[in-house]
Formats: C-alpha cells, structure tokens, sequence
C-alpha cells in the first residue's frame, strides 16, 4: 500500500516559549525543532504497514525551511520519499491554509490508498488538519486512534473517546490520525540515517500547486492570531512543612481548601 | 440577524454538560448585542431532549432525528450542521471541545469554508465577529484568534464556562432528511473498564507521578480521587512506564486541563507536565522535594514523603465531608 504520512515540524516540547516583537508570534531565536511527537506514532504505523504488505512511505510537510530536517528525520526513520510545500509564514497557525495546501500537494504527488497524521500538531495544538485534508479529498477520516488493522479496502481503528473507545470502520483511502498508545516509534538507525541522506527531497511552492499565496493569506484563510501573550505567572503559593509531622499538615491543607479556596 | 449556532453533543440519549456550558456562553455573548441563539440537536429519538434547551439560551432547537444519526459520524453529523447553518445563518459555531467537538469541528469548518478557533478559554463578539482566546504550546501560551474576516467554528475547552439554567422554552423545528455519505461508521463502543471519569471532563482531578514508586500504589491516588469525586491524571514518566493507561496522561503530549482542583502527588513538574495543568483554577502539590518545579504553580503545597500525607489528607477529607 502507498501510504501519507502528513508531517508538523514544531517546537520542542521542553522549550520555553517567548512572544517575539509583533507580539503576535513566538520568539524561535532560542527554539530547537522537532517531529510533532504524534506524528512520530503515524510514520510509525505506516512503516510497519510498509513492512507487513509492501508499498512506500512518502511524508508530506508545509512550512519553512527549516521543515527539510523533519522530513530527513522520517527518512532515516524509515520513510522512502520525502515532499516538501515551502509557505508562507502568516498561514502556519492556520489550519484551514494548511490543509488546503497538503490537499493540493496529495492530489498532485498521488495517488495514495491511506493516509497518516497526528492527533495534533503539538504547540498550535489544532487537531484539525487530518479531518479538514480528508474533507477537502473528499474521504472519510478516523481521529485520535489506538488500534489499527487494515483488512481488504477498508480498516478497523479503535479511536479514543470519554471513557472508552469507539471501533470505527471505514473503507480506504482514510485518513487516520494517531493517538499515543498506537505504537512505540523507532528510533532513526545509522543505516537509515545514511540512506536518508541519498534521497532527494521534492520541494514544490505554493504557486506549484495552482494555490494563490495572497489568497491563502487572505480571503481564503481560516483564522488569524492577532495576539499572543505568556499567561499570568503565579506566586505566593501556600507550602506546608510535612516532613515531621504530616498529619498535622495534611489538616491544614484539608482546612485551606475548604475554608480559603472553597474547593473541597 | 446572524447569530450564534450551538452545535448540542448527546451520548445515549443524554445531552452533555460541556455542550450546555458552550450553550450557556453563547447566550451570554449574544445578550449584549441581541443576537439570536439557535442549537442542533444530532441523534436518532432525542427530540424529547431538544425544548429543555431552551433554559439555556437556544431560541429555536434545529433537529436531525434519523436512524443513520444514531451513533456519531463525522460526515452524517457535519452533514446536519450544514443544514443548521444554511438555516440560520450565524456568524459562529460553537461546539464543546469534546473527543467528538474536536473531531467533528474539522469536518464543518473545511466543509464550510471556515477557520476553526480549537479548543477555546475566552470568548467575546468585537465589531459582530467572534474573537477567541485558546492556550497554545499546551498552556504555555495564549493566542488571541478570529476568523480572518469570516464566520467560524469554535469549540469551548470544557469546565472553563458555567453551565447556567434559567427560563425559556425553544421553537423547536425538524431539519430535512440529511443526505450525503456515511463512510467511516462506528461499529461499537467499548466501555473502559470501571467507566472511571476522564481527565479531560473531570472538574477535580488527583494525579500520581514518579514519586508513587510503583504502580500497585496508584491504589492510593484512587482512594483520593473516589472520595473528592475527581479523576486520575498521571504524569508522561508513569505512562510510559506503563503503570496506568495513556488516557489518564496529563501534559502537553496527553490531555491539556483546567480543573477547579488539581492536586498533583509525587510529580516533580516537567515543563510538559506543568504546561498541560497550570490552568487548573486550584493547584495542590504533594512532594517530598521542596525544589520540584511544581511547587513554583501551586497554590497550596505539603513538603512530605506522600505516603504520610496522602492517607493523612484523605482521613482529614473524610471528616470534613462527615461534617457537612
């Protein structure tokens, strides 16, 4: 099977985040970049699909150029092709921008039988780009899954929901989007990491794709941040020594919660 | 006028509290400008539960009873909320920032035309357009979004806007046959074991981290969470240890949440683990490390080996509950 792997190139989740000038962006001067950790949980499963049934992997990315590392990371993972949307940077946090652009990159690199995305992009922390590409394709999508077994033209995904999970069946292509618990990702091999190496990626532009960048911006666009700032910071907690006497401060604490935060 | 569509999320039957606090906000913002409030009501035989929904603030209840309805599907579902939209159409739709409002949010906005502001904290209407506030990076930042000059889809992160009750009956009107493909179609739904409640809709919620020692001690966590009513959170480290399902994670890669209280035992505070909780409204912090980064959030803390304290804490809970 010929498989998508839809791929966010984001912060690191341990950086600190900072706001740059505008106030309307983060501050990247201090920022190291990485796979979006679920996205890691998709390469994987289409890896291991590759493995069981043949096919290829091919992972798709929009963003800037920095993004080429992401996409050499999956290579070395296992990924056999690479496409690469170099955007503009005002449609980034727009969900909407992004999954019209991988749409028009899927239908011109295509044909694929499924499709592979996180669950979200971790920092804009969306969760919309897999259902919104599968509806611009015009095919269904399973969001948030645990347990996937493709069978003939269709699958099975246990998707996560409140308190159980849903069996959701639906015949491919599909988009499926990975959930933590579907799989442990493998770490890059050397061997991989060379052969990444050889494979040139595709780089196609907006304008490739017969998208108007200024309308993608502009009449087109989904949302736009107009403002981005760090929350309060708190201070002044009340600590309790417990080390001696625990259950001396264990009342104290049930009596502050009761009487002062009103939350017990 | 273009009002305010609240998209009504039932489980069997049952209307869900995060779609009435997204109800209820609707009608808040809509007060001042005197805009309408309509809801759609998806399912097959719920439109018993659709007039009630009138003492939330819906002025007309727009329902899509059919038996294809039944179980949720992204498409049958965003297929309805189309109809409910050429009905009326607002210049928002609001859905709660549930599994399915954060699945099916997608599916409407792109099938719409429009931006989707995910997973909100505030909400207000500037100049008859919606602008919203949304934790990005888990928390560690707020962005303020609209909807670039269109209408838009918004889920509200539940537990953060007050459900409120008041008086009011709605108009309620069938929406026509909803057409269009089913193709991906939930076969079944599997209950987890003990139903626990989950993070993500819990108003308290009691995490175990590292400083359990083993997953046999969650036991402890357990007895705090059933008393308090809350849920059980983990930290990242004990997921991946496999001391407890990846459902209960709390953090930037599990479930971002604001509690009314979240008391955090034997979890030092990774940036990670801080960014996914430091919204709760009451933060408790039960460490034996008076340096753990955790402390630095909380509101109220006990320096303590936990295994003192927490039965200690839950005797004390349990006396004041006697009490009241």
């Amino acid at each position: 099977m010929k498989s998508c792997v839809l791929m966010a190139h984001v912060p690191d989740t341990a950086s600190v985040i900072k706001v740059s000038g505008p106030g309307d962006r983060i501050d990247e001067a201090d920022i190291k970049w990485i796979v979006s950790p679920y996205d890691e949980y998709a390469l994987e499963e289409a890896i291991r699909l590759k493995e069981a049934r043949g096919g290829a992997v091919t992972v798709l990315t929009y963003g800037p150029e920095r993004a080429q590392q992401g996409l050499r990371e999956c290579l070395a993972r296992g990924a056999d092709a690479a496409v690469h949307v170099k955007g503009i940077e005002r449609t980034f946090a727009d969900a909407l921008a992004i999954a019209r652009v991988l749409a028009a990159a899927i239908r011109k690199v295509g044909p694929f039988d499924i499709f592979f995305a996180g669950i979200k992009g971790v920092g804009s922390d969306n969760s919309l780009v897999g259902a919104m590409v599968a509806e611009f394709l015009d095919i269904p999508h399973v969001a948030g899954v645990v347990k996937l077994e493709i069978g003939d033209g269709k699958l099975t995904a246990h998707r996560e929901i409140e308190g159980g999970t849903e069996v959701v069946e639906a015949p491919v292509p599909c988009v499926v989007t990975a959930h933590k618990g579907l799989n442990e990702p493998r770490y890059p091999s050397l061997k991989g990491i060379m052969a990444s190496k050889k494979v040139t990626i595709q780089a196609l532009s907006v304008a490739d794709l017969g998208l108007d960048e200024a309308a993608l911006a502009g009449a087109e666009a989904g949302c736009r941040w107009k403002a981005l700032a760090l929350p309060p910071a708190k201070s002044g907690g009340t600590i309790l020594k417990g080390e001696e006497d625990p259950a001396a401060a264990a009342r104290e604490l049930a009596r502050l919660l009761r009487e002062q935060a009103k939350a017990i | 006028m273009a009002g305010i569509l609240v998209f009504i999320e039932q489980r069997n039957g049952s209307v869900r509290k995060a779609s009435l606090e997204a109800l209820s906000e609707a009608r808040r913002l809509a007060a001042g400008p005197g805009l309408p409030v309509s809801a759609v009501l998806v399912g097959h035989g719920i439109g018993a539960k659709a007039a009630e929904l009138g003492r939330y603030g819906a002025g007309k209840v727009l329902v899509a009873d059919e038996e294809r309805l039944g179980r949720y599907s992204a498409e049958g579902y965003a297929a309805a909320v189309r109809a409910a939209v050429e009905k009326c159409g607002p210049v928002a739709v609001f859905m709660a920032a549930t599994a399915l409002g954060r699945d099916l949010s997608g599916r409407v906005a792109a099938r719409l035309g429009w931006g989707c502001l995910a997973d909100v904290v505030g909400v207000q209407i500037e100049g008859g357009a919606v602008v919203a506030t949304r934790p990005v990076y888990s928390g560690k930042a707020l962005a303020t979004a609209d909807g670039a000059g269109k209408p838009v889809v918004v889920t509200l992160r539940p537990n953060v806007f007050p459900a409120e009750a008041g008086e009011g009956k709605a108009e309620v009107e069938a929406l026509p046959q909803v057409g269009g493909d089913i193709r991906a179609v939930v076969k079944e739904i599997l209950a987890k074991e003990g139903a626990e409640l989950d993070v993500a809709e819990a108003d308290v919620i009691v995490s175990g981290g590292r400083g359990i020692k083993g997953p046999e001690n969650f036991a402890l966590i357990r007895e705090l969470a059933k008393l308090l009513g809350a849920a059980v959170g983990a930290s990242r480290a004990v997921v991946d240890a496999g001391w407890i399902d990846h459902a209960h994670q709390v953090g930037q890669t599990g479930k971002v949440v604001s509690p009314s209280l979240y008391i955090a035992c034997g979890i030092s505070g990774a940036i990670q683990h801080l960014a996914g909780m430091s919204s709760s409204k009451v933060i408790v912090a039960i460490n034996k490390d008076p340096e753990a980064p955790i402390f630095k959030v909380a509101d109220y803390g006990i320096v303590g080996d936990l295994f003192q304290v927490v039965p200690a804490f839950v005797d004390e809970v349990r006396k004041l509950k006697a009490e009241a």
